[in-house]
């Protein structure tokens, strides 16, 4: 039986592990670089003038704070609690990964590191890199699986509007896992200048810790709105669940409530019984990938497994560590929603409140609609809508049968 | 003393470097993967690494990359690899075998059971990509328990405080990795790893091998100069790719006339004492 800790939020411990979770299973020739961007995130955690330039450029550059919005249509639809959104869409790039990057280039910047690097799956975490490159005159490479690239037609073009080099991978599954083993290739390579700006709470410490903090200002920010427009904390907050960094972000400032439910949300692809999911903690077991040990979809032989889902961003066999340890500790919950489920959020919330949202940010207004209408009239949720819904509509126009 | 401290002594009493090839065990198929084994001593390896196939091997270039991915669409498992080393045994008692790749396969077999295994099986040493001296002691203590080796590396980025942390715990031989980078791509400089290698003996008595980059036998010749061993994996299973459509004797024939060649190269080079 789990004890339950006097606090959610004291991890990582020194070597970056959530209880049995995290670490740093990288290559030898990476420790030395991990453990500096340890030491240089430490150095600017501590550092005022680190927040400030941050904070001036979420302000003013990715538009910050963003609204918390009632969704009055959606909460009379499906009669019962009410709905709050967290509206990361209306973020400059149109999803959270700008907070993250924005961060890490502040960062970058502090190591005299001259090149960024960086993978992607849908192409947000793509766009969000190479747009904060552009604004700092950094050159840029993202490395996007040729299947994604496909199926993410316009965020490849936006991000070689931006003067990033976008480098198609051919090897594996060719989604997001495959990109990220690219991206790690590339780094062991280039060591002396280049800065790996990953986009989600996954790799190996400091990058869960540092990005999940990055991406807090989400939940700092919900908080502060909810107690502000119903005077009290929400009875559950949701997000969906690939990596899981604006899950983290939303999640965090709200673990040490007691009264607030936690419910990450995965994709179940075509259902979780079938081999075609990414829900990773819901049905994986621990193991070890892409330098930290958390959930994984995997063989009896310790074999990843590739992942499905209609969201390239959610379309990953592993997630952070920090939600694996979250899971085991019974402090969030984790469900997992079908593309076909994800697709009907995603065409109901366009109709009722005009938002088109992510694909992958549907999979959490999709869990919503299945548990709001068991819930009271004076029951509060906060859903992160951690992006918008333009890059999918060419996807989902297919997945509709309609052609454009 | 075990077969990887014997062999390094009798090399070093030879005044020669051994020549360590590389291949992927399982690759193209299992029936060639041991052919290409059992063989790989009478053409001259002294040590031979022998890699654990991974469906994500983030830190090889695309030569083993696609060897990993032909052993596995063979159907390698880890129990198929450990059968392969025993078979080996029943005719080879000497020629150490070490065990090379990523830290999963061997984290879902549970670190305690492969120790077991392992040794049973008559395998040397592990070298385990992913597991760097900060996450290593979880398969290194109970290895070491076996009488099995984990053999760590040392890098260009290496420094002299991270390498005297490297040098604690360590056991077998080291590995030199001679480029910041993947597998099979880059060369290093002759001068940088001379230093390199300079640095290592000043630190410590552990033999150490030199691998990354090296292709040919003449560059093999010129890192047998050097170090205590030369490694040479993706010009091995290169070799196997390039004849993936000809019959397996012609794919073991190419494998192993590259392995003579390299071997004869490495054994004929003088073994220069680099002194620290």
């Amino acid at each position: 039986m789990n004890t339950i800790p006097n606090s959610f939020r004291t991890g990582p411990d020194a070597g970056g592990h959530f209880g049995a979770y995290g670490g740093r299973f990288v290559a030898e020739t990476l420790m030395p670089l991990v453990l500096s961007l340890e030491q240089a995130y430490e150095a600017a955690k501590k550092d005022p003038a680190f927040h400030a330039e941050l904070k001036d450029l979420l302000t003013h550059y990715a538009g910050r704070e963003s609204p918390l919005y009632f969704a009055e249509r959606l909460t009379a639809h499906l009669g019962g609690a009410k709905i709050y959104l967290k509206r990361e869409d209306l973020n400059h790039t149109g999803a959270h990964k700008i907070n993250n990057t924005l961060g890490q280039i502040l960062l970058a910047r502090r190591m005299g590191k001259t090149r960024i690097i960086a993978e992607t799956g849908a192409g947000s975490h793509g766009v969000a890199t190479a747009t904060v490159a552009a604004r700092f005159g950094l050159p840029c490479t993202i490395y996007m699986g040729e299947v994604d690239m496909e199926r993410q037609k316009p965020n490849v073009f936006r991000m070689r509007l931006l003067g990033a080099e976008v480098r198609g991978v051919s090897s594996g599954s060719r989604t997001l896992k495959d990109a990220t083993n690219e991206a790690l290739r590339d780094w062991v390579a280039n060591v002396e200048d280049t800065f790996y700006i990953i986009g989600s709470v996954v790799g190996p410490h400091p990058y869960p810790a540092m990005v999940r903090d990055f991406q807090t200002v989400i939940g700092n920010e919900t908080r502060a709105q909810m107690l502000e427009r119903e005077g009290r904390l929400p009875d559950l907050v949701t997000a969906c669940v690939g990596g899981g960094s604006n899950a983290m972000g939303m999640f965090y400032p709200f673990l040490d409530d007691p009264s607030v439910e936690i419910h990450g949300v995965e994709a179940a692809g075509e259902g979780v019984d079938t081999p075609r999911h990414a829900a990773t903690i819901s049905k994986g077991t621990p193991g070890v990938l892409h330098g930290a040990r958390s959930y994984l979809l995997q063989d009896n032989d310790g074999q990843i497994i590739e992942a499905h889902s209609i969201s390239a961003g959610l379309d990953y066999p592993g997630t952070g560590p920090e939600h694996s340890w979250l899971k085991d500790a019974g402090r969030a919950k984790y469900f997992a929603v079908t593309d076909a489920e994800a697709l009907d959020a995603f065409v109901l919330l366009s109709k009722l409140e005009g938002i088109i949202p992510a694909l992958e940010s549907a999979h959490a207004v999709a869990h919503v609609m299945k548990i709001a209408p068991q819930m009271k009239a004076d029951q509060i949720v906060a859903i992160c809508l951690s992006g918008r819904g333009d890059k999918d509509v060419f996807s989902v126009a297919e997945a509709l049968g309609e052609k454009l | 003393m075990s077969r990887l401290a014997d062999t390094f002594a009798r090399l070093k009493k030879e005044g020669r470097a051994a020549f360590v090839p590389f291949i992927t065990a399982g690759d193209p198929d299992m029936e060639t993967s041991f052919s290409i084994l059992s063989t790989l001593p009478e053409a001259g390896a002294d040590v031979i690494e022998l890699g654990m196939p991974f469906s994500d091997p983030m830190a090889d270039g695309p030569a083993v990359q696609a060897s990993s991915m032909r052993a596995l669409k063979a159907g390698t498992t880890m129990v198929k690899v450990l059968e392969m080393v025993r078979k080996f045994r029943k005719s080879d008692s000497t020629t150490p075998i070490v065990l090379m790749g990523y830290y999963n396969p061997i984290h879902a077999y549970g670190t305690a059971r492969f120790a077991r295994d392992v040794a049973a099986a008559g395998v040397d040493g592990l070298i385990v990509v992913d597991l760097p001296v900060e996450e290593d002691e979880v398969l290194r203590v109970p290895a070491r328990a076996q009488g099995v080796d984990l053999i760590r590396f040392v890098t260009p980025t290496t420094d002299e405080a991270r390498l005297a942390r490297v040098l604690d715990g360590a056991g077998g031989y080291l590995y030199y990795v001679s480029v910041a980078g993947v597998t099979g791509t880059k060369s290093a400089p002759e001068d940088q790893v001379r230093a390199a290698m300079a640095r290592v003996r000043a630190a410590t008595d552990l033999p150490c091998t030199v691998g990354f980059g090296i292709r040919t036998p003449a560059q093999a010749a010129n890192i047998a100069t050097l170090a205590d061993g030369v490694v040479v994996g993706s010009a091995i299973v290169g070799k196997i790719a390039d004849n993936l459509d000809n019959s397996r004797d012609t794919i073991i024939a190419a494998v192993l006339e590259l392995a003579r060649d390299l071997a004869g190269s490495t054994h004929a080079a003088r073994h220069a004492k680099v002194d620290a």
